[in-house]
């Protein structure tokens, strides 16, 4: 079963078993990737901001520039109104960065190939942009489904897809960075099958495209979590500049 | 026809949805690189927005990926 490419995306549990009543709350192997991710993130942010420097060492740098990055991504999609929030797309962005990344290591787990994660972000994401909307705007923030300029003998139907495209949301955001990892690492696998049964001989092949491909994973584990960062963007900025 | 060939039809159709994928990733990259070319100075400012469309585009392929998953295992 090991040469199944699926085989890594399997949740086990570590550790004794707790059950609480028909909840499973055993610590699992996903939950092991998702606390060193976190702790990664914790250590870096701790020390890049623990000695403030005028020239900036290696680690504060990349603390200095990640904070830059999201601050410049939020008021470029949501502008300045959306400030408030960038504790929370930052975290955002580092969690599911982070995610992605500890899940190219060899021998890991890659957290955000599995749906629940995502869609509980995602979850999180719509139900927290919809109650800021409200709170914002009240009953108004309905005006969101009926765009402007729209022909009046138009509107039921554009209603009826605005309404379906916002709920669908959810799913979208979920699936896309649920897909995109999935289908990454299952390929990088059947890759890695062809190398051992190419053998010694005709192995190299699929090891040099395996190796191209690692590099593209990269760079997609980054770029879906930049997605996602700067999707939640779009959606906050629909919440709080209604119509602009 | 057997329940399992089915869905192994089903699947294999549902992998089409990587063409559209293909066909749009390759027009997002290659009206990048026109546009670049014609107004290189202003390529920079829209890396970040090739890069949303890039995304964008290629989840809508793995969302047939997804379909052919469902149909695979889930059913």
């Amino acid at each position: 079963m090991t040469l199944n490419p699926m085989h890594q995306f399997e949740v086990y549990r570590i550790g004794p078993e707790i059950v609480f009543g028909s909840i499973n709350l055993s610590f699992t192997n996903a939950s092991l990737f998702m606390s060193i991710s976190a702790f990664s993130i914790l250590l870096i942010l701790y020390f890049g901001t623990k000695k403030k420097l005028l020239v900036p060492s290696k680690i504060q740098l990349m603390t200095e520039m990640s904070y830059i990055f999201v601050a410049k991504m939020i008021n470029d999609t949501a502008g300045s109104s959306a400030k408030p929030f960038f504790p929370f797309i930052f975290t955002i962005f580092m969690f599911v960065l982070f995610c992605n990344m500890v899940g190219m290591l060899p021998y890991s787990f890659t957290v955000t190939s599995h749906i629940i994660v995502t869609f509980a972000l995602a979850t999180f994401v719509f139900v927290g942009v919809t109650i800021i909307g409200f709170i914002k705007h009240g009953i108004k923030y309905l005006e969101l489904f009926v765009p402007k300029g729209v022909p009046l003998v138009l509107l039921p139907l554009i209603v009826v897809i605005e309404i379906i495209s916002y709920l669908s949301r959810p799913v979208s955001l979920s699936v896309r960075l649920f897909a995109n990892m999935m289908a990454g690492h299952t390929m990088l696998k059947v890759f890695g099958g062809f190398v051992i049964s190419l053998g010694l001989l005709g192995g190299w092949l699929p090891l040099s495209f395996s190796v191209a491909l690692i590099g593209l994973e990269i760079l997609v584990a980054f770029l879906q979590a930049y997605v996602f960062a700067i999707l939640t963007c779009i959606y906050l900025n629909d919440a709080l500049n209604l119509h602009h | 026809m057997e329940l399992e060939a089915a869905k192994m039809i089903g699947a294999g159709l549902a992998a089409i949805a990587l063409a559209g994928a293909g066909v749009g990733i390759g027009l997002i990259f290659g009206n990048y690189l026109s546009g670049a070319m014609r107004n290189p100075s202003a390529a920079q400012k829209q890396f970040p927005n090739l890069l949303l469309g890039f995304a964008l585009a290629e989840a809508t392929g793995l969302f047939g990926l997804v379909i052919a998953l469902i149909i695979l295992f889930a059913f």
